[in-house]
């Protein structure tokens, strides 16, 4: 069974976000592995050990042909990558991203996609799902648990009550929560081996992709402004004295809470 | 008011319809001067609701008969503007169903979707929206430059839901071209008692700081105490400690209730996210340097260990 994943290459979170001066996020830096593809990556490798063999392909999108996230993913133990980096991809939206990573799974004829079901940097929470329509197979968004059976895909997806078991037929996207498995940490002989492991760096124009439809040029939106939000005013900070209970009782009862 | 006529995405479950579409039926009376609801379902037990929040018609497409929403839905809706019958705006709530249905119906049409927004405003015959970034530190206002139909996504609590007294709203049924193959197979319910997270009047959540799942006990016990909802950061999520329908934050629920407390949770943006709309907020955590104490109007720099039980404590005796 052959599956890709789409793996995100975000700035750090742990960093302050930049924004760039067109107001899109600063992307320059060095990129990490979004933790929430880290997920993906884990289930695909789990689910083609169970399948008794196949190929996990990694699918980015990112600029200057920025690979350090991939690195990490192949050094987990995905088989190769496709990098999409094109400078005609800044300002993109979730629609032109879809587009992008959609027009490279296609290379790959996987039996199922996974992704993250947002990213940790844009969380825009709708690009798997485009990705499948595109594509026009089926999906199941927010798994907690997946099983290959065959064709058939079966997941626990998660809603509001608590859990739908849903079924489709392969292929087809399926998007994971974090917690769905819990990811390998990369071995050191994992990390050696993903220096040699191929990166396809590809363009739009390799994809056979105008340009002008993707990218700020066919984003469909523009920034008008970014402004502070209006910030909380400092509250009380005390130091637990032993008596730091009674500070929360009198907060509650001045408010009638209690 | 530029608009026309806009659609929001109505979602129900077992014919109560969803807060946040009673939100956003409201916020779109304010901007359009019709407003129509579309629906994946069977709408004649929620017509009346709608109908009462402004809704004159409900666009539904009947029973999905356990289909996943995003297919069947998305492609009912892209058949009806294709035919002609398109509104000037679509509105979703940024939720499970209504990320899918949006998503297979921005493809569909074409069209950019814009998701998590708190806010938007017609100004001439622009439609700009309002997205907080970092955390909720900065608002990026953006404008939609392809024409109508645009669409776009909210998060829970953006507006206030008032009734506008109508009557029952028109049930239209649409034709749906593709049902999908993704299909329910069994729905698990998980039980809880008392307020729900999103809408009780307090919360209190736990986080990392607990140390261990058998902790999240005194969480469970002092939201009890003041008639509140446990929560949850992520990260105890992720470990397995309570399941996922606890979790607040950018990837959970948004809670804005009148009192949240904190107990061991340092404040990632991810939980910030879910939680700083909240009217008081109280933190308990022993790091003075936690990020949880920027937006907290009490500060408790201590052991959750010790406040904790101190607290319960006192709050049983009273």
């Amino acid at each position: 069974m052959n599956v890709v994943v789409c793996a995100k290459q975000i700035p750090d979170p742990a960093e302050p976000g930049k924004l760039e001066a067109d107001n899109t996020l600063d992307r320059s830096g060095k990129l990490i592995l979004d933790e929430s593809d880290s997920y993906g990556v884990e289930m695909a490798l789990q689910l083609v050990d169970a399948a008794g063999g196949g190929e996990v392909t990694l699918v980015s999108m990112a600029p200057n042909g920025e690979t350090g996230g991939l690195r990490t993913a192949l050094a987990m133990g995905a088989d190769k990558a496709i990098l999409v980096s094109d400078d005609a991809l800044s300002g993109a939206g979730a629609l032109d991203t879809a587009k992008v990573l959609a027009a490279a799974i296609k290379r790959a004829e996987p039996d199922l996609v996974l992704a993250g079901t947002e990213s940790s940097d844009g969380y825009t929470g709708t690009v798997p799902e485009q990705i499948a329509a595109l594509l026009g197979v089926s999906s199941i968004t927010f798994a907690k648990h997946i099983e290959v059976d065959g064709d058939t895909v079966k997941v626990h997806r998660q809603t509001e009550a608590g859990y739908d078991e849903v079924e489709t037929t392969t292929p087809a996207v399926v998007s994971v929560t974090a917690g769905v498995v819990e990811p390998r940490y990369p071995s050191f002989k994992g990390i050696m081996a993903a220096k040699s492991k191929p990166v396809e760096q590809l363009t739009l124009a390799d994809l056979g992709i105008d340009p002008s439809t993707v990218g700020a040029a066919g984003a469909g939106q523009e920034i008008v402004s970014v402004e502070d939000a209006p910030e909380r005013e400092a509250g009380e900070i005390v130091e637990d004295d032993g008596e730091g209970h009674a500070k929360i009782v009198a907060f509650l009862e001045n408010l009638k809470v209690i | 008011m530029a608009l026309n006529r806009i659609w929001v995405y109505a979602e129900a479950t077992d014919g109560t319809v969803a807060p946040t579409t009673l939100e956003l039926l409201s916020k779109a009376r304010e901007l359009a001067g019709t407003v129509e609801a579309v629906h994946g379902g069977d709408a004649s037990d929620i017509a009346a609701t709608l109908g009462e929040y402004g809704a004159t018609k409900v666009y539904a497409t009947g029973d999905l008969q356990d289909s996943l929403p995003g297919v069947p839905v998305a492609s009912a809706v892209a058949k009806l503007i294709q035919d002609g019958d398109a509104p000037d705006l679509l509105l979703f709530a940024t939720s499970y169903e209504g990320r899918d249905v949006a998503a297979r119906l921005s493809v569909a049409l074409d069209k950019p979707v814009i998701t998590n927004n708190t806010d938007i405003s017609v100004e001439g015959d622009d439609v700009i929206v309002t997205e907080p970034v970092f955390g909720g530190t900065k608002l990026v206002r953006t404008r939609f430059t392809t024409p109508a139909p645009n669409i776009a996504l909210f998060r829970p609590k953006s507006f206030p839901a008032e009734p506008a007294g109508g009557g029952a709203a028109e049930v239209v049924t649409i034709e749906v071209p593709d049902h999908g193959t993704a299909k329910v197979k069994n729905r698990h319910v998980e039980e809880t008692t008392g307020p729900k997270l999103d809408e009780a009047d307090v919360v209190v959540s736990g986080g990392r700081g607990l140390g261990e799942a058998e902790k999240y006990q005194m969480i469970e016990e002092l939201a009890k105490l003041l008639k509140g909802a446990p929560g949850a950061s992520r990260a105890i999520v992720d470990a397995g400690w309570v399941p996922y329908s606890y979790q607040v934050g950018q990837t959970g629920k948004v809670v804005k209730p009148n009192v949240y407390i904190a107990a061991g949770i340092s404040g990632a943006t991810q939980h910030l996210v879910g939680m700083k709309g909240s009217k008081h907020i109280i933190a308990i955590n022993k790091d003075p340097e936690a990020p949880i104490f920027s937006v907290a109007d009490l500060g408790i720099v201590g052991d959750v260990h010790k406040v904790l039980p101190k607290l319960i404590e006192a709050l049983q005796n009273r």
